[in-house]
């Protein structure tokens, strides 16, 4: 009982949540905070998965959500809908409800093939120069979708509404917000067993000590690889959903602004904690939402906060260590399984 | 591609890459003596130009009652003197403000990399906010003659800003190379731990540092606004990332690598565009940055530094 305890009040708050918006009790605008919120827990946990766990400085994740959310969205408007670019959908729109979770996976992986751009040059490389190798493939990938004139180009990509539209048709609950929380739940739950696994430890090694960690028979290289796949890979499906949930992308989303947003979410979390990327995702959404009234002046006043945070905690909200490190006694009903050293 | 054709690219390509090198500069040389990537940097040229845009405007009275009728040449020169060391005062002010504590903490640098980030935002916003979102016209303070030798025009703004940036070349490496400041900076960089031991006030080089770097942005500032004159407040961002890279791309900490690679940056830039349609510019500007960084991953001028087991 004790071991599933965690995943079952995740479920529990999930089902309660989607009941809530159901019903009415959460109007639309909550809803949206709500899955701005799982996406970017998604996104700040696969990021700090290379910044935090294996100490590298990405700042190009944006482009891997680019990949993830392109690739998704012409599939699932290919396959489920009519529209003016592809015609009729090739299958029936109600299967759309067991094949999203498919296409989700398929823009994932294509974004974690994409991670391969900078896994491959990170054998060689590390630190800053690795940093301009990541800003360079955003750049790419968002002047690369810029120069695609079938899937819109610099103009963006529309028409995924009407999949999640042809969800509901057949079940009337808020699709949106049920594949973002399944998704929250599983990257959470797949990081967390990974970098707790004897072979996840591997990437922790490479941040503390590269040399030591190859004597020690650690695969660097295939470690840095898987480690910058998932990531990129999970910030693909994060893209797929963002773009399901806003119905409407374009390239200038996915911008160095958006990598940064990602960026400033892990380093106020903690690099290398879980629960802080979580607590910090949570956190700057609602900071965001929250100063939306002040306009131009919300984005003088959100860095002003973050810098003067960063005087405080100069470590972040957690530093490296996780929420029950701090509270003990939340070791009785999460994760009790592991022992950490 | 025609000969006149050629030059006339090698040309546009020699300002355009001035100014990658002056403000890659900046990001180089506090990276030289801190470690740090001062991503505010692209924004401290961006308040350069904007210092320069309001002290122009003062001095040929634009505003009420107050006119000082100095030929626009002084003007020029004023405004350039005045606004690399107003601009250094707002590149010390963040360092004294935002860096410092930070760095006495101990902190990774990496979370004074994302402080640098957020400065970079505040002077942004702050701009967007205070001045509005309108574009504002630099004044023409240079006569802008056009000459032509050879089929190949040129305008002696663009002469004068690539001459300034070789001069400014030539002036910092002799300061890093000659003058003991110089030597101060490279002992920082080569070990930290050792030099305050020699009774090397290591926060007063850095303090020079952010002086010489952020002044450089303001000369940038200036020039880029006197060649293309509309300022908007996100004008740094996009330019800064770019100086950045041709920064690596030279081998970060190097201030030939600085120049190199801003140069470098300039002409592929430039020849891209005038090959190719120019919405691929920056695909295959960065698709040749990756190439390369992949074959060689510290860039032109840098070394590889062995860790020690």
């Amino acid at each position: 009982m004790r071991s599933y305890s965690s995943l079952l009040s995740y479920i529990a708050l999930g089902v309660l949540a989607v009941i809530a918006s159901k019903t009415g009790i959460l109007n639309a605008y909550v809803q949206i905070v709500l899955m701005f919120i799982g996406i970017n827990v998604i996104l700040s946990t696969s990021l700090n998965l290379v910044n935090g766990y294996m100490g590298e400085f990405s700042v190009g994740h944006a482009g891997f959500m680019a990949v993830g959310a392109y690739i998704t969205s012409v599939l699932n408007v290919m396959l489920f809908t009519q529209s003016s670019l592809f015609g009729p959908p090739l299958l029936n729109p109600s299967s759309a409800l067991f094949l999203f979770p498919v296409t989700l996976l398929i823009g994932g992986i294509g974004a974690a093939l994409a991670g391969l751009l900078v896994a491959i040059p990170s054998f060689r490389t590390r630190g800053d120069y690795l940093a301009i190798i990541t800003l360079a493939v955003n750049y790419i990938v968002k002047s690369s979708v810029e120069n695609i004139q079938v899937i819109g180009g610099a103009r963006g990509f529309m028409g995924m509404r009407n999949v999640i539209n042809s969800m509901q048709d057949i079940i009337n609950i808020p699709w949106a917000l049920v594949w973002v929380i399944i998704c929250v739940g599983a990257t959470v739950w797949i990081i967390y067993r990974f970098v707790n696994s004897t072979y996840g430890k591997g990437i922790v090694a490479v941040r503390d000590d590269e040399i030591a960690a190859e004597i020690m028979s650690v695969n660097t290289q295939r470690m840095k690889m898987v480690a910058f796949m998932l990531s990129s890979g999970l910030a693909g499906i994060a893209g797929g959903l963002f773009a399901h949930v806003l119905g409407y992308i374009n390239p200038g989303t996915f911008t160095i602004m958006k990598s940064t947003e990602v960026l400033v979410m892990v380093y106020l979390g903690g690099m290398g904690s879980l629960s802080g990327s979580v607590l910090s995702a949570i956190l700057f959404t609602i900071i965001l939402e929250a100063f939306r009234p002040l306009q131009v002046a919300k984005w003088v006043v959100v860095p002003l906060l973050l810098i003067l945070l960063m005087l405080f905690r100069p470590e972040g909200i957690m530093g490296h260590r996780e929420l029950t490190d701090i509270f003990p006694r939340l070791r009785r009903w999460f994760g009790a399984k592991e022992e950490r050293g | 591609m025609s000969f006149e054709i050629f030059f006339q690219n090698l040309l546009n390509a020699l300002q355009w890459g001035s100014f990658y090198a002056l403000i890659a500069l900046g990001y180089t040389m506090v990276y030289g003596v801190l470690l740090l990537i001062n991503f505010a940097h692209g924004d401290i040229f961006m308040v350069g130009a904007y210092i320069g845009f309001f002290f122009a405007t003062l001095l040929m009275g634009k505003y009420a009652g107050f006119s000082t009728g100095l030929p626009p040449a002084v003007i020029f020169g004023l405004t350039v003197l005045v606004t690399m060391v107003l601009t250094a005062g707002v590149g010390v002010a963040i360092e004294r403000i935002a860096y410092r504590p930070l760095r006495r903490k101990g902190a990774s640098r990496l979370y004074v990399v994302i402080t640098a980030l957020m400065c970079g935002l505040i002077l942004e916003n702050g701009n967007l906010a205070l001045l509005g979102a309108s574009r504002r016209n630099f004044p023409e303070l240079l006569p802008n003659t056009v000459h032509n030798i050879a089929g190949v025009t040129f305008s002696n703004v663009k002469i004068l800003v690539i001459v300034t940036t070789i001069l400014v070349f030539i002036l910092l490496e002799t300061i890093v190379r000659k003058t003991k400041l110089g030597m101060a900076m490279r002992a920082i960089s080569y070990d930290r731990m050792a030099v305050p031991l020699m009774g090397i006030p290591v926060d007063t080089v850095i303090v020079f540092t952010f002086i010489l770097g952020s002044s450089m942005a303001a000369l940038a500032g200036v020039l880029f606004a006197t060649a293309y004159p509309v300022l908007e407040p996100y004008m740094g961002a996009l330019v800064g990332w770019k100086a950045f890279i041709a920064a690596v791309l030279g081998g970060i900490g190097e201030i030939r690598g600085a120049f190199v690679g801003g140069f470098l940056l300039g002409f592929v830039e430039i020849f891209v565009a005038a090959l190719f349609p120019s919405t691929l510019r920056d695909l295959i500007a960065f698709s040749i940055l990756l190439v390369f960084l992949s074959i060689k991953p510290t860039g032109i001028f840098g070394i590889a530094r062995a860790t020690k087991i």
